[in-house]
């Protein structure tokens, strides 16, 4: 077993240090779909590279948690990214290689990657 | 699902949405009676008599404007066909225990997959959540 029960409080403790560091701060908040239909199709893939990339870029001001289904389970595995005083951008269909893209340049960088991004409209919710 | 692991995650992730502050995560492999046994407690909202009943129904979700919830009939449906059984006790407010079984030699029973990887996801996403997690092998 590589995880031991004192290895969750650590990381509780860090990552608690962490979100104090951000309340205020917080400049990007990335949310994966964590429902069932998002982890059956990757999402855990899709948040552990999230947060590899985060930690490999020591950015402090990046929130990260989930959420459940959010209606269009065909397009799992997903995730919604919000820059602060900009509208959320819903991202489908993800992969390990997309969330790179995605994180470099409209985590990073600013700028929505419009190929990946959910066009409005185009899909029915009912 | 492919593994146990995906399966514990999405059972938490309802704990998380029901308001629960602590979530214990226990797996009991007793190699002696075959049987893997894993238990998910949380102190959420609970579920009451109703809600337990429907919950193993595909088309049952306790979510608003949802019709469909999966995650505990596709559990149930893991445990049926790996030899075991799932169980819930909970009354209204007082927060949930799931078990699951399964026969470790039963050649339908998932593998664990990867579990250190979903606790320590659920701890880096949910700091506010206190996770217990323990695996004995007896």
């Amino acid at each position: 077993m590589k995880l031991k029960p004192e290895d969750l409080d650590k990381i509780s403790q860090r990552m608690r240090a962490t979100t104090n560091l951000r309340e205020g701060a917080g400049r990007v908040k990335i949310t994966v779909h964590m429902g069932t239909c998002g982890i059956a199709s990757g999402a855990r893939d899709i948040i552990n590279a999230f947060l590899r990339h985060i930690e490999e870029s020591d950015a402090k001001d990046i929130i990260i948690t989930t959420s459940g289904c959010a209606g269009l389970c065909s397009h799992e595995p997903m995730a919604t990214v919000e820059l602060v005083n900009e509208p959320p951008v819903k991202y489908v269909d993800l992969s390990v290689d997309k969330v790179e893209k995605i994180f470099n340049e409209h985590v990073m960088g600013g700028t929505i990657v419009k190929d990946y991004a959910l066009a409005i409209g185009s899909e029915r919710i009912t | 699902m492919q593994d146990l692991s995906l399966h514990i995650l999405d059972i938490v992730e309802n704990s998380i949405n029901a308001g629960s502050s602590r979530i214990e995560v226990r797996i009991v492999a007793d190699e002696k009676a075959d049987l893997l046994k894993l238990l998910i407690a949380d102190d959420g909202r609970g579920m009451d008599e109703e809600e337990i009943e429907k919950a193993r129904d595909p088309f049952y979700s306790s979510r608003p404007g949802k019709r469909i919830g999966l995650g505990i009939p596709l559990l149930a449906q893991a445990a049926r066909e790996g030899g075991g059984e799932l169980s819930i006790q909970s009354t209204a407010g007082g927060g949930v225990v799931l078990k699951a079984s399964f026969t470790m030699s039963h050649p339908d029973t998932k593998p664990l997959g990867d579990i250190a990887g979903t606790m320590r996801m659920l701890q880096v996403t949910h700091p506010e959540i206190e996770f217990v997690f323990e695996h004995q092998r007896t």
